[in-house]
């Protein structure tokens, strides 16, 4: 893993544990993830990819009787030790797996963040929605119609509107927990054609069912099996020369 | 390959199959004249009330609008105004709702979002219990407690009073309102708390702006329901009202709603005066109607 070391990392994981209740779920993960790159997690159902994502906002905090050592460091901070959530969520985005927005306006959904962090200013406000909106691919779509319920367009540009009500908040790093596994095909093509221009300006870590999409969007890619990562590596090489036989086994299909 | 039957055998399975379809026709009519009993019952109650309570209007040759608006109810000398018991029941049931929904919304958010499953499994049955509670016994409650600190908080001589019926009528629509408000607030999906917090929205934030817009229309509906409820009490309210038949100026008047008015004297009453009280009863149904009407309102737009 030492080719990984160079660029900058903005999130490490260092021996990383977490437990629900007596059973334990991840075992000693070590990772760095890089800026403004898209990183891949991969692996069979169960293997504990998307628990490890949402212990990167703390969202497992939800869950009763959740235990969790180790450290996350994420922009020079402790995220377990510093303890201001709010703080960590409003600069950790999420995208979840299938398109969450609230039974409220278009227009409404994107400003939720910005207004409950205490913007007013209604120019502000339609700036950020109209931008974020933008950034997201899907202002075109529904610029003629902001003010109209979020919950009657269709799931894959319901999930576009997620993605924009995630950048609204203006995060370093945004997670996708399966983003695409409720969509047809062509809106996944949107929404992995949007990661990769998103990645300019973002971290994207992305839990993904779907190797082909993780081979497609992203450049990093790390492999779970039963609640460790197996291997982690660019996504060529996982997919081309992995060099574990289980990653091997795991791409080529031989299970999962 | 099946197994060629002989006819004696055909006329067995008819003859079992026969029995069958006789036995379903009959289940499907005893179902439907169970449920139409309810109906037939709502029916003849309606219709008892009204024949029983228009008819000093139509024949007896009253006037309804003095009858609404009357001030005096002197069955003795043949005067039937109603006027300030329909003001005291739109009061302690506006009364009860102002103080009872605020207290009854909160418990259940509490239960339903803030409190460990630990402490809201105590609470949830308690609450429970306590519409279990013959409202009698809540009579009670307020004239051995809520009347007593009355008197002694406000100095009054008599501590029965509109505001006796309201601290009592909020009481006892606290279950409904919580259990269904509570109900319709765990129905609100998961994804949305969850889309909420990722934001780095507050619990608090997320209970106001997401959770409780979401369950508007069951949380109308509980407030609703628990408005029936207080409109419609009697018990409770014949014994902390004090009964008096004035025209309610403040909330320590002692006060006669409209519940009150027919069970009080619907015991010895008779010709004009028991007709009059049926038509007490007539003013009493059309407000429920209302509310019902509104319930079904609300309900259909939640439907959307």
């Amino acid at each position: 893993m030492e080719q990984l070391k160079e660029g900058k990392s903005i999130i490490n994981v260092r021996d990383l544990n977490l437990f629900y209740g007596e059973k334990q779920a991840l075992f000693g993960v070590d990772l760095a993830i890089h800026e403004k790159e898209v990183t891949a997690l991969i692996g069979p159902s169960g293997c504990g990819k998307s628990t490890f994502l949402r212990t990167l906002n703390r969202m497992n905090d939800l869950i009763d009787g959740v235990k969790i050592t180790g450290d996350i460091v994420i922009n020079h901070e402790d995220i377990y030790k510093t303890n201001d959530v709010i703080k960590l969520r409003t600069k950790v985005g999420m995208v979840f797996q299938k398109p969450n927005l609230f039974p409220m306006s278009i227009y409404d959904n994107v400003a939720y963040g910005p207004r409950m962090q205490g913007i007013k200013n209604k120019k502000e406000l339609n700036n950020i929605v109209e931008e974020s909106l933008r950034s997201a691919a899907i202002w075109d779509e529904v610029k003629d119609r902001l003010k109209t319920s979020a919950l009657g367009l269709s799931g894959g540009q319901q999930q576009r509107v997620c993605i924009a009500r995630a950048i609204a908040m203006k995060p370093d790093i945004i997670l996708m927990d399966e983003p695409t596994s409720a969509l047809d095909p062509i809106s996944t093509l949107k929404i992995e054609e949007l990661i990769t221009n998103m990645k300019e300006d973002y971290t994207i870590v992305i839990v993904t069912h779907n190797m082909q999409q993780a081979a497609r969007v992203s450049d990093k890619t790390a492999f779970f099996l039963n609640g460790e990562i197996v291997e982690y590596d660019d996504t060529d090489n996982i997919f081309s020369t992995p060099q574990d036989q289980r990653t091997e086994d795991y791409v080529t299909g031989r299970f999962g | 390959m099946s197994i060629p039957t002989t006819n004696k055998q055909a006329v067995e399975i008819g003859k079992a199959n026969k029995r069958k379809y006789m036995l379903e026709k009959l289940s499907s009519r005893i179902f439907l004249i169970c449920a139409l009993l309810s109906v037939i019952t709502l029916l003849l109650i309606i219709g008892f009330v009204f024949y029983k309570g228009a008819h000093p209007f139509v024949a007896g040759g009253y006037s309804f609008i003095d009858f609404i608006f009357g001030t005096d109810w002197v069955p003795s000398e043949d005067k039937f105004g109603i006027f300030p018991m329909i003001v005291a029941s739109i009061f302690a049931t506006i009364g009860a709702l102002i103080i009872g929904v605020p207290i009854g919304l909160f418990t259940a958010i509490f239960l339903a979002e803030i409190a460990s499953k630990r402490l809201a499994k105590i609470i949830s049955p308690a609450i429970q219990l306590l519409a279990g509670i013959p409202s009698v016994l809540y009579g009670v409650f307020g004239l051995a407690i809520i009347i007593p600190f009355l008197q002694n908080t406000f100095g009054l001589v008599k501590g029965q009073s509109l505001l006796a019926v309201i601290l009592v009528l909020a009481i006892m629509m606290l279950p409904t309102i919580v259990t269904v408000a509570e109900t319709a607030i765990r129905a609100v999906p998961q994804t949305y708390r969850e889309g909420s917090y990722a934001l780095g929205v507050s619990q608090i934030g997320t209970i106001f702006k997401v959770i409780v817009p979401a369950a508007k229309s069951g949380i109308m509906t509980a407030i609703v329901l628990g408005l029936g409820r207080a409109i419609g009490e009697t018990m409770a309210v014949i014994l902390v009202a004090g009964n008096s038949l004035i025209v309610p100026t403040s909330l320590t008047d002692s006060v006669r709603p409209l519940t009150t008015n027919i069970a009080l004297e619907m015991g010895y009453a008779f010709g004009t005066h028991q007709e009059m009280l049926f038509a007490t009863g007539i003013v009493l149904f059309s407000f429920i109607l209302i509310l019902n009407f509104v319930l079904a309102k609300i309900s259909a737009k939640g439907g959307n």
